[in-house]
């Protein structure tokens, strides 16, 4: 009966230090959004500055970003879908779903990486205007964060690869849900103030 | 052990239908914005309110379906938190654009320019 009680508080005791993890990455998540809040702010007050070049709205190509988008949302999805394999402790859904996520995240990033290359060939770089400035510095930063987000992802499905599901891959993988859906939720906000607002010219 | 594992589980409850519902009204909301700002010929001002509206939802959307700030113990201080960084963003965000557009509704480029001189000078 002892032996039960303190398995049972090993558990406990184990959920609580999760929660308090996810806890301290939610509060970081947190900062990040003023983070992000900065450099809206920034584009919000130079978008209008083009210095003769050109506007979001002759930039743009809004079909392109709605693709982007939806690969992104798309990503988010299948991350929740990993989520819930974790759940049932199913390995292998797991690192298909997370696979398919990476996948959909890279997709993301070389579409933006080529949009990127591609402004900056025809000569609309960082340096045109206080515009793209801001734009690439914004856009950019979320990108770097998708980065980051991806070289978790490739480490995490290493650990559990060689590990298994272990509690501390699990701990892994909630916190880099968290992230990944976050990265989500900023994209919202780059694609209706950047994108949707810049291509009417508001 | 068995019911406290279960017990455990069920704390933290994800569903399928919540990731779909969520996904298929973000696809949606996503979709009913591109439509807006491609084909409608509202004045600008109703599409301004409209997209920030469905960016708003979305938002609402993501935050309770996909990153459950509304589910698990501890919620509470979730909650805190967000309330924290939304008002931060909301003075950060407001009140540069405030301030910008106060700047050139007072001074004419040539003014703010000669202020800035002046000030450079000092």
């Amino acid at each position: 009966m002892s032996e039960v009680t303190t398995t049972l508080n090993m558990h406990q005791i184990e959920a609580r230090a999760t929660e308090k993890t996810t806890f301290g990455f939610w509060v970081y998540l947190m900062t990040d959004c003023v983070l992000f809040a900065g450099l809206f702010s920034v584009y919000a007050v130079l978008h209008g500055n083009t210095f003769g070049g050109p506007s979001g709205h002759d930039l743009f190509k809004l079909p392109y970003v709605l693709v982007e988008t939806m690969v992104l949302l798309t990503s988010s999805f299948t991350c929740g879908m990993a989520m819930l394999a974790a759940q049932r402790r199913d390995r292998t859904q797991v690192l298909a779903w997370l696979g398919v996520t990476f996948l959909l995240g890279l997709t993301f990033l070389g579409m933006e990486l080529s949009e990127f290359h591609n402004m900056v060939l025809d000569g609309n770089s960082w340096r045109r205007s206080g515009f793209l400035s801001s734009y690439f510095t914004l856009v950019g930063t979320h990108g770097l964060h998708i980065t980051f987000g991806l070289l978790w992802m490739a480490v995490t499905c290493v650990f559990m690869i060689k590990k298994g599901l272990t509690e501390s891959v699990l701990k892994r993988l909630t916190l880099l849900s968290l992230f990944w859906h976050f990265l989500d939720v900023i994209w919202i906000f780059i694609f209706t103030i950047v994108y949707l607002f810049g291509s009417r010219g508001i | 052990m068995k019911p406290v594992i279960s017990e455990h589980e069920t704390a933290h409850p994800l569903s399928l239908v919540r990731y779909v519902v969520g996904f298929v009204g973000c696809v949606v909301l996503t979709l009913t914005a591109y439509l807006l700002v491609t084909r409608s010929t509202w004045p600008q001002g109703a599409i301004v309110g409209t997209l920030a509206l469905l960016a708003l939802l979305q938002f609402i959307i993501q935050m309770v379906l996909f990153l459950h700030v509304t589910e698990e113990r501890g919620s509470h201080w979730k909650l805190v938190t967000m309330g924290l960084m939304l008002s931060v963003v909301l003075i950060l965000v407001g009140g540069s654009i405030w301030i910008m557009n106060n700047l050139n509704y007072r001074m004419t480029p040539q003014q703010i320019d000669q202020y800035m001189r002046s000030q450079d000078s000092l």
